[in-house]
């Protein structure tokens, strides 16, 4: 009799279902996965190593390429642990702007996560539905920093820039003729809040679609309901953090648990799944696109009847504005100092973590006092889902490879960094 | 009883299914978002960030004095740059070079310039057919200077109040 031997596969790195760059060893069975074994490090360009040679404020634009579909929400952390160890606080108005753009980060970050992991599993409507909104977010983005991703807008001590009180429009083409654009144009009359508003006024329309499409379909619920369970003990031990640990049902939210910047004062819900399985994961982003439109309404409520500076008035931290940096000369000395030395951080070391859309997301610097950090650890929160593959598909079909990736939401920026 | 009764109809005849196609059918007969991309443009905010440019004053003279902030301050180690006293004592440059193949478009040249002479403006669309087209000479950033000015001055004056 022949003997029947397992047949050893490579998933990725090109497959355009690896989400980026992972290889993963599959072991078969036929059509079962015996063994999953993730190839990291494709996507590595060594970002930490990068920052113990650059001043503090020059890492800023390389945070944004870690998780490149949550860019403010990397840069969140990484200036709040220079902020911790020189033991600065922000404006509260740079505060609101801060959490207001971070749950922006994390609307954009589910909704990417939604399309292209419905696109995966096989719907590929959701995908098309989900750039739409994203587009506004992209939007938003633009109008704060100038670019629709790698904003390098939170600087330590604040942010850059105040929100603008315009928007760009749409121009006629022989495309669109001008009752068209008018339309178009209606929501960008008004200042940014008023945009980002109108946005969370049609959000949650938009989600209720999203869910018609997914929620009840059979073809979803087959592909993903008792797919990759995860006990909440084990959820635990595999260090999980975000949805990824609230799909097993443990209710643990650091914007709860140990709140940051103002989220101690807005009113939200930790969504929590009860299974543990890529349906209820499914579930609870989707729900945290709901709590996350209602904080940046609370948040836009309050930016509006709460103008101030945006940015600490600390010229040892922050350059001055520009128009004083033109006319005085002290301004002008602060100006080249901090953009040529940039500033030193007291020694001491720190760990400054965020809830970002995919979990714990966690800077850890090392500073000798000098105006570069002597070490930067990233703590990714992707690495410690990614660990959990095998675990996760063992036993699954080969299909259902793809639903895990999805479901994990990962991106390879933050794994190999 | 009743609840298994109404789940077996409502299964039977792929209610959700076809509120799902509901959906979507509603979609195909309204107006379309697509932006006809080339000879359309989505708007563009005035902070853009995109290829960068040099300035001149009024008078035609160019406005970077050399003092190299730009190139300290870069985090890709993109600009590089050489001066020279010329005849009539000022300092400029002799070699501005921005190689965009490493540029990471994060703005803090434009941020550092305390004259306003190294810009980001609001093109977007360049290509190099060699690596060494994406190597932006001083004089290739002065002509997209001069070609853009009114458009950064506008942009620049616009965002003034915020910087």
């Amino acid at each position: 009799m022949p003997e029947i031997r397992n047949m050893t596969m490579n998933f990725g790195p090109q497959h355009p279902a690896a989400h980026g760059v992972l290889r993963l060893v599959l072991e078969l069975d036929g059509e079962v996965i015996e063994r999953a074994d993730p190839h990291i490090g494709l996507l590595h360009r060594g970002t930490e190593k990068l920052a113990e040679y650059k001043p503090y404020n020059q890492s800023i634009g390389y945070m944004d390429r870690l998780d490149y579909v949550s860019m403010m929400c990397n840069e969140h952390a990484y200036v709040m642990a220079i902020e911790k160890l020189m033991g600065i606080t922000p404006p509260i108005r740079a505060q609101y702007i801060r959490v207001m753009f971070s749950e922006i980060t994390r609307v954009l970050n589910h909704l990417m996560w939604l399309g292209t992991h419905a696109l995966d599993v096989g719907a590929m409507t959701m995908f098309l539905y989900c750039f739409r909104e994203r587009e506004d977010l992209m939007d938003c983005y633009e109008a704060v920093s100038g670019t629709r991703m790698h904003a390098t807008y939170f600087r330590p001590g604040g942010v850059y820039r105040d929100l603008p009180d315009a928007m760009p429009f749409y121009e006629v083409s022989k495309w669109h003729n001008e009752k068209e654009v008018k339309n178009m144009n209606e929501e960008r009359q008004g200042s940014l809040l008023d945009f980002i508003e109108a946005f969370t006024d049609k959000f949650p329309t938009c989600i209720d679609e999203y869910e018609t499409l997914l929620t009840d379909n059979r073809i979803w619920k087959q592909r993903t309901v008792d797919i990759a369970v995860v006990s909440p003990k084990r959820a635990l031990q595999l260090g999980f953090t975000g949805p990824m640990l609230r799909g097993s049902g443990i209710e643990w939210d650091l914007r709860k648990k140990q709140p940051y910047e103002v989220y101690h004062k807005v009113d939200f819900d930790i969504p929590v799944g009860t299974n543990g399985d890529c349906y209820d994961r499914y579930l609870v982003r989707v729900e945290e696109m709901r709590q996350s439109n209602h904080i940046i309404k609370q948040c836009i409520d309050w930016l509006r009847e709460n103008p101030g500076p945006v940015i600490l008035d600390d010229h040892k931290v922050t350059p001055p504005k520009r128009e004083e940096m033109k006319g005085d000369m002290e301004s002008l000395i602060h100006h080249f100092k901090l953009f040529t030395e940039g500033y030193c951080v007291p020694e001491g070391e720190v760990y400054a973590a965020v809830e970002h859309p995919k979990g714990e997301f966690g800077i850890y610097l090392i500073s000798d006092g000098a105006n570069k950090p002597y070490r930067v650890k990233i703590r990714a929160a992707g690495f410690a889902h990614l660990s959990a593959m095998d675990e996760m598909v063992r036993g699954h079909m080969l299909s259902d490879v793809v639903t895990v990736i999805g479901t994990q939401d990962i991106v390879f920026g933050e794994i190999d960094r | 009883m009743i609840k298994n009764t109404a789940r077996y109809i409502k299964s039977l005849f792929l209610l959700e299914l076809i509120k799902g196609l509901r959906l979507t059918g509603r979609y195909l007969f309204k107006r379309k978002i697509t932006v006809q991309y080339p000879e359309e443009k989505t708007p563009q905010s005035q902070r853009f960030r995109g290829l960068h440019a040099l300035r001149r004053y009024e008078n035609g003279e160019e406005r970077c004095i050399a003092c190299k902030l730009c190139e300290a301050v870069c985090p890709a180690v993109a600009i590089t740059i050489e001066s020279e006293e010329r005849e009539d004592g000022s300092r400029r440059t002799t070699l501005y070079d921005i190689d965009l193949s490493k540029c990471i478009y994060c703005g803090f040249c434009e941020e550092s310039c305390p004259v306003d002479a190294i810009v980001e403006t609001r093109i977007f669309e360049y290509h190099g057919e060699k690596r060494s087209d994406l190597i932006m000479t001083k004089e290739m950033l002065l002509e997209i200077g001069d070609q853009a000015e009114e458009q950064i001055a506008k942009d620049r004056a616009e965002d003034a109040p915020y910087r």
